[in-house]
Protein backbone atom coordinates (compact mmCIF):
# COMPACT_ATOMS: atom_id res chain seq x y z
CA UNK A 1 0.00 0.00 0.00
CA UNK A 2 2.69 2.81 1.24
CA UNK A 3 4.72 1.26 -1.66
CA UNK A 4 1.79 2.22 -4.43
CA UNK A 5 1.37 5.21 -2.82
CA UNK A 6 4.90 6.46 -3.00
CA UNK A 7 4.64 5.23 -6.44
CA UNK A 8 1.78 7.68 -7.66
CA UNK A 9 2.96 10.26 -5.81
CA UNK A 10 6.70 11.34 -6.61
CA UNK A 11 6.49 13.99 -3.91
CA UNK A 12 5.54 11.88 -0.89
CA UNK A 13 8.84 11.72 0.94
CA UNK A 14 7.34 8.71 3.36
CA UNK A 15 5.36 8.47 6.41
CA UNK A 16 5.83 8.63 9.93
CA UNK A 17 3.91 9.06 12.84
CA UNK A 18 6.59 8.36 15.59
CA UNK A 19 7.66 11.92 16.97
CA UNK A 20 11.11 10.07 18.21
CA UNK A 21 12.33 8.35 15.23
CA UNK A 22 11.53 11.58 13.17
CA UNK A 23 11.68 14.22 14.81
CA UNK A 24 11.69 16.47 11.72
CA UNK A 25 8.53 16.66 9.31
CA UNK A 26 8.75 17.83 5.97
CA UNK A 27 5.32 18.68 4.44
CA UNK A 28 5.87 18.91 0.92
CA UNK A 29 2.18 21.29 -0.50
CA UNK A 30 1.60 20.12 -3.86
CA UNK A 31 -0.10 21.51 -6.53
CA UNK A 32 -4.46 20.06 -7.22
CA UNK A 33 -4.50 18.65 -4.06
CA UNK A 34 -7.51 19.52 -2.99
CA UNK A 35 -10.26 21.86 -4.69
CA UNK A 36 -9.78 25.63 -4.33
CA UNK A 37 -12.30 28.50 -4.58
CA UNK A 38 -9.77 30.77 -7.23
CA UNK A 39 -10.60 34.54 -8.54
CA UNK A 40 -11.87 36.99 -6.98
CA UNK A 41 -15.34 37.04 -5.40
CA UNK A 42 -16.03 40.75 -5.74
CA UNK A 43 -19.11 42.36 -3.83
CA UNK A 44 -20.81 39.79 -1.91
CA UNK A 45 -24.40 39.66 -0.36
CA UNK A 46 -26.90 38.28 1.63
CA UNK A 47 -28.63 35.02 0.13
CA UNK A 48 -31.43 36.14 2.39
CA UNK A 49 -33.41 38.27 0.98
CA UNK A 50 -31.16 39.14 -2.43
CA UNK A 51 -31.57 35.63 -3.91
CA UNK A 52 -34.07 34.14 -2.23
CA UNK A 53 -36.27 37.24 -3.40
CA UNK A 54 -35.08 35.93 -7.33
CA UNK A 55 -35.86 32.91 -7.16
CA UNK A 56 -39.64 33.07 -5.68
CA UNK A 57 -40.30 35.22 -8.80
CA UNK A 58 -38.63 33.30 -11.04
CA UNK A 59 -40.65 30.11 -9.53
CA UNK A 60 -43.99 32.38 -9.63
CA UNK A 61 -43.32 33.74 -13.53
CA UNK A 62 -42.94 29.46 -13.94
CA UNK A 63 -45.73 28.63 -12.41
CA UNK A 64 -47.78 31.34 -14.07
CA UNK A 65 -46.31 30.48 -17.94
CA UNK A 66 -47.02 26.70 -17.34
CA UNK A 67 -50.41 26.88 -15.78
CA UNK A 68 -51.36 29.44 -18.97
CA UNK A 69 -50.10 27.38 -21.24
CA UNK A 70 -51.78 23.93 -20.02
CA UNK A 71 -54.94 25.63 -19.98
CA UNK A 72 -55.20 26.40 -23.74
CA UNK A 73 -52.74 23.11 -24.94
CA UNK A 74 -53.59 19.34 -25.08
CA UNK A 75 -51.39 17.00 -24.17
CA UNK A 76 -51.41 14.53 -27.25
CA UNK A 77 -53.51 10.99 -26.96
CA UNK A 78 -53.77 8.62 -29.52
CA UNK A 79 -55.76 5.61 -29.83
CA UNK A 80 -55.26 2.46 -27.40
CA UNK A 81 -52.15 0.97 -28.02
CA UNK A 82 -52.17 -1.72 -30.98
CA UNK A 83 -48.96 -4.14 -31.03
CA UNK A 84 -50.49 -5.30 -34.69
CA UNK A 85 -50.95 -1.38 -36.06
CA UNK A 86 -47.74 0.03 -36.51
CA UNK A 87 -47.61 3.54 -37.29
CA UNK A 88 -45.21 4.96 -40.23
CA UNK A 89 -43.21 6.41 -39.04
CA UNK A 90 -43.27 5.20 -35.31
CA UNK A 91 -40.78 8.15 -33.82
CA UNK A 92 -39.52 7.82 -30.50
CA UNK A 93 -39.94 11.31 -28.21
CA UNK A 94 -38.49 14.36 -29.60
CA UNK A 95 -35.19 14.57 -27.74
CA UNK A 96 -33.92 11.03 -29.01
CA UNK A 97 -35.32 11.92 -32.89
CA UNK A 98 -31.48 12.90 -33.22
CA UNK A 99 -30.32 9.38 -32.53
CA UNK A 100 -33.32 7.76 -35.02
CA UNK A 101 -32.02 9.95 -37.75
CA UNK A 102 -28.44 8.40 -36.88
CA UNK A 103 -30.27 5.13 -37.14
CA UNK A 104 -31.37 5.87 -40.86
CA UNK A 105 -27.33 6.15 -41.73
CA UNK A 106 -25.23 3.83 -40.13
CA UNK A 107 -25.95 0.26 -38.51
CA UNK A 108 -27.88 0.47 -35.04
CA UNK A 109 -25.02 -0.96 -33.51
CA UNK A 110 -22.67 2.63 -33.97
CA UNK A 111 -25.61 4.85 -34.24
CA UNK A 112 -27.77 3.33 -30.81
CA UNK A 113 -24.87 1.98 -28.58
CA UNK A 114 -21.21 3.36 -29.65
CA UNK A 115 -22.09 7.22 -30.59
CA UNK A 116 -24.57 7.90 -27.65
CA UNK A 117 -21.58 5.84 -25.39
CA UNK A 118 -19.47 8.15 -26.70
CA UNK A 119 -21.32 11.07 -26.25
CA UNK A 120 -21.83 10.47 -22.44
CA UNK A 121 -18.15 9.71 -22.05
CA UNK A 122 -16.86 12.68 -23.92
CA UNK A 123 -19.14 14.72 -21.68
CA UNK A 124 -18.06 13.59 -18.03
CA UNK A 125 -14.55 13.47 -19.15
CA UNK A 126 -14.71 17.42 -20.41
CA UNK A 127 -13.35 18.66 -16.77
CA UNK A 128 -10.78 16.21 -16.50
CA UNK A 129 -8.73 16.73 -19.47
CA UNK A 130 -8.38 20.10 -18.65
CA UNK A 131 -9.74 21.20 -21.47
CA UNK A 132 -8.84 24.73 -21.84
CA UNK A 133 -8.90 26.02 -18.65
CA UNK A 134 -6.76 28.86 -20.09
CA UNK A 135 -9.52 29.73 -22.77
CA UNK A 136 -6.46 30.14 -25.36
CA UNK A 137 -7.93 30.42 -28.67
CA UNK A 138 -7.56 27.63 -31.27
CA UNK A 139 -5.08 29.58 -33.57
CA UNK A 140 -3.02 31.30 -30.87
CA UNK A 141 -0.13 29.61 -31.11
CA UNK A 142 1.56 27.31 -34.05
CA UNK A 143 -0.89 28.76 -36.58
CA UNK A 144 0.08 26.76 -39.42
CA UNK A 145 0.50 23.37 -37.66
CA UNK A 146 -3.11 23.66 -36.66
CA UNK A 147 -4.72 24.47 -39.36
CA UNK A 148 -3.24 21.75 -41.22
CA UNK A 149 -4.31 18.99 -38.69
CA UNK A 150 -8.07 20.97 -38.25
CA UNK A 151 -8.60 20.89 -42.18
CA UNK A 152 -7.23 17.26 -42.36
CA UNK A 153 -9.81 16.36 -39.50
CA UNK A 154 -12.45 18.14 -41.37
CA UNK A 155 -12.16 16.69 -44.64
CA UNK A 156 -12.02 13.34 -43.24
CA UNK A 157 -15.15 13.93 -40.91
CA UNK A 158 -17.00 15.33 -44.19
CA UNK A 159 -15.44 12.13 -46.36
CA UNK A 160 -16.96 10.12 -43.92
CA UNK A 161 -20.15 11.19 -43.81
CA UNK A 162 -20.24 11.49 -47.48
CA UNK A 163 -19.64 8.34 -48.10
CA UNK A 164 -22.13 7.32 -45.27
CA UNK A 165 -24.72 9.40 -46.97
CA UNK A 166 -25.42 10.81 -43.96
CA UNK A 167 -26.43 14.29 -45.42
CA UNK A 168 -28.13 15.21 -42.36
CA UNK A 169 -25.21 15.40 -40.32
CA UNK A 170 -23.44 16.36 -43.60
CA UNK A 171 -24.38 20.07 -43.63
CA UNK A 172 -24.12 20.67 -40.46
CA UNK A 173 -20.73 19.99 -40.20
CA UNK A 174 -19.71 21.50 -43.58
CA UNK A 175 -21.08 24.21 -42.37
CA UNK A 176 -18.87 24.58 -39.28
CA UNK A 177 -16.07 23.30 -41.20
CA UNK A 178 -16.49 26.12 -43.19
CA UNK A 179 -16.29 28.52 -40.45
CA UNK A 180 -13.69 27.33 -38.56
CA UNK A 181 -11.63 27.71 -41.62
CA UNK A 182 -12.67 31.35 -42.00
CA UNK A 183 -12.04 32.14 -38.31
CA UNK A 184 -8.41 31.35 -39.62
CA UNK A 185 -8.35 34.09 -41.84
CA UNK A 186 -10.80 36.38 -39.56
CA UNK A 187 -8.29 36.05 -36.54
CA UNK A 188 -4.97 36.59 -39.13
CA UNK A 189 -6.66 39.56 -40.58
CA UNK A 190 -7.66 40.87 -36.95
CA UNK A 191 -10.86 41.84 -39.19
CA UNK A 192 -13.70 43.95 -35.96
CA UNK A 193 -17.06 41.57 -37.52
CA UNK A 194 -14.90 37.91 -36.74
CA UNK A 195 -13.11 38.82 -34.15
CA UNK A 196 -15.28 36.63 -31.85
CA UNK A 197 -14.75 33.17 -33.92
CA UNK A 198 -11.25 34.44 -34.39
CA UNK A 199 -10.62 34.47 -30.70
CA UNK A 200 -12.77 30.43 -30.15
CA UNK A 201 -10.82 28.24 -27.92
CA UNK A 202 -10.45 24.60 -29.92
CA UNK A 203 -13.30 23.36 -27.24
CA UNK A 204 -15.65 25.90 -28.07
CA UNK A 205 -15.48 24.58 -31.91
CA UNK A 206 -16.18 21.21 -30.83
CA UNK A 207 -19.01 21.68 -28.42
CA UNK A 208 -20.87 23.99 -31.02
CA UNK A 209 -20.14 21.61 -34.00
CA UNK A 210 -21.74 18.91 -31.51
CA UNK A 211 -24.68 21.38 -30.44
CA UNK A 212 -25.54 21.86 -33.79
CA UNK A 213 -25.72 18.55 -35.22
CA UNK A 214 -27.62 17.71 -32.36
CA UNK A 215 -30.02 20.08 -32.86
CA UNK A 216 -30.06 19.79 -37.22
CA UNK A 217 -30.98 16.12 -36.31
CA UNK A 218 -33.29 16.71 -33.92
CA UNK A 219 -35.29 19.14 -35.95
CA UNK A 220 -34.99 17.38 -39.30
CA UNK A 221 -36.70 13.87 -37.14
CA UNK A 222 -38.71 15.79 -35.76
CA UNK A 223 -40.64 17.86 -38.33
CA UNK A 224 -38.75 16.62 -41.71
CA UNK A 225 -39.30 13.06 -42.01
CA UNK A 226 -42.38 10.69 -43.19
CA UNK A 227 -43.53 7.53 -44.13
CA UNK A 228 -40.69 5.16 -44.56
CA UNK A 229 -38.22 7.59 -42.60
CA UNK A 230 -38.66 9.29 -46.06
CA UNK A 231 -38.10 13.05 -46.24
CA UNK A 232 -41.24 15.56 -46.05
CA UNK A 233 -41.68 18.91 -46.34
CA UNK A 234 -43.43 20.04 -42.77
CA UNK A 235 -45.74 22.72 -44.87
CA UNK A 236 -47.02 19.73 -47.13
CA UNK A 237 -50.32 18.05 -46.86
CA UNK A 238 -49.71 14.65 -47.41
CA UNK A 239 -52.32 11.51 -46.36
CA UNK A 240 -50.96 10.18 -43.18
CA UNK B 1 -53.99 50.87 20.10
CA UNK B 2 -54.00 53.62 17.39
CA UNK B 3 -52.07 52.54 14.84
CA UNK B 4 -54.45 51.61 12.15
CA UNK B 5 -54.36 47.09 10.51
CA UNK B 6 -51.55 46.40 7.91
CA UNK B 7 -50.45 43.71 6.50
CA UNK B 8 -46.82 43.95 6.76
CA UNK B 9 -46.92 44.77 10.33
CA UNK B 10 -49.28 41.74 11.51
CA UNK B 11 -46.35 39.63 9.57
CA UNK B 12 -43.93 41.45 11.99
CA UNK B 13 -46.17 41.08 15.31
CA UNK B 14 -45.91 36.92 14.14
CA UNK B 15 -42.33 36.43 13.33
CA UNK B 16 -42.00 37.71 17.39
CA UNK B 17 -44.24 35.14 18.15
CA UNK B 18 -43.10 32.15 20.99
CA UNK B 19 -44.60 29.47 18.22
CA UNK B 20 -42.84 31.01 14.82
CA UNK B 21 -39.71 30.89 16.95
CA UNK B 22 -40.07 27.44 17.84
CA UNK B 23 -40.83 26.20 14.14
CA UNK B 24 -37.89 28.88 12.65
CA UNK B 25 -35.69 28.79 14.98
CA UNK B 26 -35.32 32.92 15.08
CA UNK B 27 -37.17 35.92 15.14
CA UNK B 28 -37.26 38.40 12.18
CA UNK B 29 -34.66 38.40 9.68
CA UNK B 30 -33.56 41.84 10.76
CA UNK B 31 -30.24 41.71 10.84
CA UNK B 32 -27.25 40.27 8.71
CA UNK B 33 -26.94 37.53 11.77
CA UNK B 34 -30.51 36.68 11.80
CA UNK B 35 -30.78 36.35 7.73
CA UNK B 36 -27.78 34.36 7.90
CA UNK B 37 -29.60 31.97 10.44
CA UNK B 38 -32.66 31.96 7.98
CA UNK B 39 -30.77 30.53 5.29
CA UNK B 40 -28.08 27.90 7.22
CA UNK B 41 -30.75 27.56 10.33
CA UNK B 42 -32.82 26.12 7.96
CA UNK B 43 -32.90 22.41 6.72
CA UNK B 44 -33.82 23.31 2.99
CA UNK B 45 -31.97 26.55 3.07
CA UNK B 46 -29.28 25.44 4.17
CA UNK B 47 -27.80 24.04 0.74
CA UNK B 48 -27.39 27.78 -0.30
CA UNK B 49 -24.46 29.55 1.09
CA UNK B 50 -24.98 32.48 3.43
CA UNK B 51 -23.60 35.08 1.07
CA UNK B 52 -23.41 35.10 -3.02
CA UNK B 53 -21.51 37.08 -5.40
CA UNK B 54 -23.11 40.34 -6.61
CA UNK B 55 -22.44 39.52 -9.78
CA UNK B 56 -23.81 35.53 -9.91
CA UNK B 57 -27.38 37.05 -9.16
CA UNK B 58 -27.41 38.27 -12.74
CA UNK B 59 -29.90 37.18 -15.14
CA UNK B 60 -27.05 36.33 -17.83
CA UNK B 61 -24.80 34.87 -15.12
CA UNK B 62 -27.51 31.68 -15.27
CA UNK B 63 -30.61 32.40 -16.78
CA UNK B 64 -32.11 30.78 -13.92
CA UNK B 65 -31.99 27.09 -15.78
CA UNK B 66 -30.68 24.72 -13.17
CA UNK B 67 -33.38 26.58 -10.84
CA UNK B 68 -36.08 26.71 -13.25
CA UNK B 69 -35.42 22.76 -14.07
CA UNK B 70 -35.92 22.86 -10.29
CA UNK B 71 -38.77 24.39 -10.07
CA UNK B 72 -40.17 22.83 -13.04
CA UNK B 73 -38.97 18.66 -11.43
CA UNK B 74 -41.16 19.98 -8.18
CA UNK B 75 -44.10 20.89 -10.43
CA UNK B 76 -43.58 17.25 -11.58
CA UNK B 77 -43.51 15.90 -8.53
CA UNK B 78 -46.86 17.62 -7.40
CA UNK B 79 -48.49 17.13 -10.72
CA UNK B 80 -47.36 13.50 -10.81
CA UNK B 81 -48.60 12.35 -7.63
CA UNK B 82 -51.81 13.74 -8.01
CA UNK B 83 -51.94 11.68 -11.24
CA UNK B 84 -50.82 8.77 -9.28
CA UNK B 85 -54.72 8.90 -7.79
CA UNK B 86 -56.17 8.57 -10.94
CA UNK B 87 -53.99 6.07 -12.64
CA UNK B 88 -53.92 2.13 -12.59
CA UNK B 89 -50.10 0.59 -14.38
CA UNK B 90 -52.39 -2.26 -16.43
CA UNK B 91 -53.17 -2.74 -19.83
CA UNK B 92 -55.58 -1.40 -20.78
CA UNK B 93 -56.90 0.18 -18.33
CA UNK B 94 -54.24 2.89 -18.22
CA UNK B 95 -55.74 4.07 -21.31
CA UNK B 96 -59.14 4.22 -19.79
CA UNK B 97 -57.63 6.22 -17.08
CA UNK B 98 -56.17 8.96 -19.73
CA UNK B 99 -59.88 8.90 -21.22
CA UNK B 100 -61.15 9.49 -17.71
CA UNK B 101 -58.74 11.99 -16.75
CA UNK B 102 -60.44 13.82 -19.94
CA UNK B 103 -63.53 13.41 -19.51
CA UNK B 104 -64.85 12.13 -16.07
CA UNK B 105 -61.98 13.66 -13.43
CA UNK B 106 -62.56 17.35 -12.75
CA UNK B 107 -59.50 19.34 -14.15
CA UNK B 108 -57.91 16.06 -15.05
CA UNK B 109 -56.92 17.65 -18.75
CA UNK B 110 -55.65 20.58 -16.99
CA UNK B 111 -53.78 18.02 -14.44
CA UNK B 112 -51.60 15.83 -17.32
CA UNK B 113 -51.30 19.03 -19.47
CA UNK B 114 -48.94 20.65 -17.09
CA UNK B 115 -47.20 16.91 -16.05
CA UNK B 116 -46.84 16.55 -19.87
CA UNK B 117 -45.54 20.60 -20.61
CA UNK B 118 -43.34 20.61 -17.44
CA UNK B 119 -41.52 17.27 -18.76
CA UNK B 120 -41.10 18.38 -22.09
CA UNK B 121 -40.00 22.25 -20.43
CA UNK B 122 -37.52 20.35 -18.01
CA UNK B 123 -35.69 17.79 -20.40
CA UNK B 124 -35.29 21.20 -22.54
CA UNK B 125 -33.72 23.20 -19.70
CA UNK B 126 -31.43 20.93 -18.57
CA UNK B 127 -29.78 20.78 -22.09
CA UNK B 128 -29.82 24.11 -21.93
CA UNK B 129 -28.42 24.67 -18.72
CA UNK B 130 -25.66 21.95 -19.83
CA UNK B 131 -24.72 23.82 -22.31
CA UNK B 132 -24.41 27.12 -20.62
CA UNK B 133 -22.63 26.31 -18.23
CA UNK B 134 -19.59 24.55 -20.85
CA UNK B 135 -20.13 28.05 -22.72
CA UNK B 136 -19.03 30.23 -18.97
CA UNK B 137 -16.32 27.59 -18.17
CA UNK B 138 -18.56 26.52 -15.38
CA UNK B 139 -16.77 22.87 -15.35
CA UNK B 140 -13.08 24.41 -14.64
CA UNK B 141 -11.35 23.46 -11.05
CA UNK B 142 -13.17 23.10 -8.53
CA UNK B 143 -16.51 22.27 -10.13
CA UNK B 144 -14.89 19.27 -11.95
CA UNK B 145 -17.12 16.77 -10.29
CA UNK B 146 -19.92 19.01 -10.31
CA UNK B 147 -20.16 18.68 -14.06
CA UNK B 148 -20.03 15.10 -13.77
CA UNK B 149 -23.06 15.09 -11.11
CA UNK B 150 -25.04 17.01 -13.68
CA UNK B 151 -24.22 15.12 -16.39
CA UNK B 152 -25.91 12.02 -14.48
CA UNK B 153 -28.54 14.17 -14.12
CA UNK B 154 -29.42 15.23 -17.59
CA UNK B 155 -29.19 11.27 -17.84
CA UNK B 156 -31.77 10.58 -15.27
CA UNK B 157 -34.10 13.45 -16.96
CA UNK B 158 -33.87 12.03 -19.73
CA UNK B 159 -34.65 8.50 -18.38
CA UNK B 160 -37.57 10.47 -16.08
CA UNK B 161 -39.20 11.17 -19.29
CA UNK B 162 -38.75 8.05 -21.48
CA UNK B 163 -39.75 6.11 -18.54
CA UNK B 164 -42.95 8.17 -18.42
CA UNK B 165 -44.18 8.21 -22.12
CA UNK B 166 -45.35 4.57 -22.00
CA UNK B 167 -47.62 5.20 -19.26
CA UNK B 168 -50.51 6.62 -20.84
CA UNK B 169 -50.58 3.29 -23.23
CA UNK B 170 -51.79 4.38 -26.86
CA UNK B 171 -50.04 4.06 -29.97
CA UNK B 172 -47.60 7.42 -29.40
CA UNK B 173 -46.17 5.38 -25.94
CA UNK B 174 -46.51 2.12 -27.41
CA UNK B 175 -44.43 2.45 -30.57
CA UNK B 176 -42.22 5.24 -29.07
CA UNK B 177 -40.46 2.54 -26.14
CA UNK B 178 -40.94 -0.25 -29.02
CA UNK B 179 -38.62 1.45 -30.94
CA UNK B 180 -36.10 3.37 -28.54
CA UNK B 181 -35.89 -0.68 -26.56
CA UNK B 182 -35.42 -1.68 -30.01
CA UNK B 183 -31.83 0.00 -29.90
CA UNK B 184 -30.88 -1.81 -26.83
CA UNK B 185 -30.60 -5.18 -28.45
CA UNK B 186 -27.78 -3.33 -30.81
CA UNK B 187 -26.09 -4.26 -27.88
CA UNK B 188 -23.46 -6.34 -28.55
CA UNK B 189 -23.51 -9.83 -26.66
CA UNK B 190 -26.01 -8.75 -23.81
CA UNK B 191 -27.82 -6.31 -25.91
CA UNK B 192 -31.58 -8.98 -26.14
CA UNK B 193 -30.98 -9.23 -21.84
CA UNK B 194 -30.90 -5.93 -21.43
CA UNK B 195 -33.97 -5.35 -22.94
CA UNK B 196 -35.76 -8.46 -21.93
CA UNK B 197 -34.92 -6.92 -18.70
CA UNK B 198 -36.05 -3.57 -19.22
CA UNK B 199 -39.59 -4.84 -20.93
CA UNK B 200 -39.66 -7.72 -18.40
CA UNK B 201 -40.52 -10.20 -21.71
CA UNK B 202 -39.45 -9.51 -25.51
CA UNK B 203 -42.09 -6.95 -26.27
CA UNK B 204 -43.72 -3.95 -24.95
CA UNK B 205 -46.69 -5.41 -22.68
CA UNK B 206 -47.94 -5.24 -19.29
CA UNK B 207 -44.69 -6.28 -17.54
CA UNK B 208 -43.07 -3.15 -19.22
CA UNK B 209 -45.86 -0.81 -18.33
CA UNK B 210 -45.66 -2.02 -14.48
CA UNK B 211 -41.87 -1.53 -14.73
CA UNK B 212 -41.88 1.72 -16.50
CA UNK B 213 -44.25 2.87 -13.89
CA UNK B 214 -42.48 1.89 -10.82
CA UNK B 215 -39.36 3.47 -12.24
CA UNK B 216 -40.90 6.43 -13.51
CA UNK B 217 -42.69 6.83 -9.93
CA UNK B 218 -40.23 5.66 -7.76
CA UNK B 219 -36.97 4.50 -8.66
CA UNK B 220 -36.02 7.83 -11.18
CA UNK B 221 -37.55 10.45 -8.97
CA UNK B 222 -35.28 9.05 -6.03
CA UNK B 223 -32.36 8.97 -7.75
CA UNK B 224 -32.98 12.28 -9.16
CA UNK B 225 -33.69 13.89 -5.65
CA UNK B 226 -30.53 12.54 -4.43
CA UNK B 227 -28.54 13.74 -6.80
CA UNK B 228 -30.14 17.53 -7.07
CA UNK B 229 -28.87 17.19 -3.39
CA UNK B 230 -25.55 17.00 -4.43
CA UNK B 231 -25.44 18.67 -6.83
CA UNK B 232 -26.84 22.39 -5.10
CA UNK B 233 -24.67 21.25 -2.13
CA UNK B 234 -21.57 20.93 -4.53
CA UNK B 235 -22.46 24.37 -5.81
CA UNK B 236 -22.06 25.89 -2.36
CA UNK B 237 -18.87 24.07 -1.43
CA UNK B 238 -17.12 24.94 -4.69
CA UNK B 239 -17.22 28.39 -4.46
CA UNK B 240 -20.46 29.57 -5.73
CA UNK B 241 -21.59 29.86 -9.76
CA UNK B 242 -18.54 31.11 -12.04
CA UNK B 243 -18.47 34.40 -12.84
CA UNK B 244 -16.31 35.97 -15.03
CA UNK B 245 -14.66 39.58 -15.35
CA UNK B 246 -16.51 40.36 -18.43
CA UNK B 247 -19.80 39.97 -16.44
CA UNK B 248 -19.83 43.69 -14.64
CA UNK B 249 -22.29 44.23 -12.13
CA UNK B 250 -22.88 47.01 -9.72
CA UNK B 251 -19.58 46.66 -7.46
CA UNK B 252 -17.88 47.25 -10.44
Amino acid sequence: MKAMADKENKYEAGFGSDAKKDPVRVVFITKKTSAKVTGDPGEQVMTHPHLLMREAIAFMVLVIAIVAVSLVWDAPLEQLANPLLTPNPAKAPWYFLGLQELLHYFRPLVAGIIIPTLVVIGLVVIPYFNVNVQGKPLWSEDRKHSLWIVLGVVVALILLLGFSRAWTVLVPTTLIGALILYSYFAAAKKSRRWEYLGTRPLSWWIMTWFILVAVVLTVVGTFFRGPGWSWVWPWSSHAG
Amino acid sequence: MATPFSLQGALEQLRTTRVWRSIFRRGPARTNRTRSLAVFGNLFLHFLPVKVREKSLRVRASYYLGSISFFLFLALVISGVLLMFYYHPAAPQAYRDMKDLRFVVSNGVFLRNLHRLAAQLMVLLVFWHMFHVFYRGGYKPPHEFNWVVGVFLLIVTLFLSYTGYLLPWDQLAFWAITVGTNIISAMPVIGKKVRFVSLGGNLVGENALLRFYVLHCVVLPLIAILLIAVHFWRVQKDGGLTVRESDGGQGK
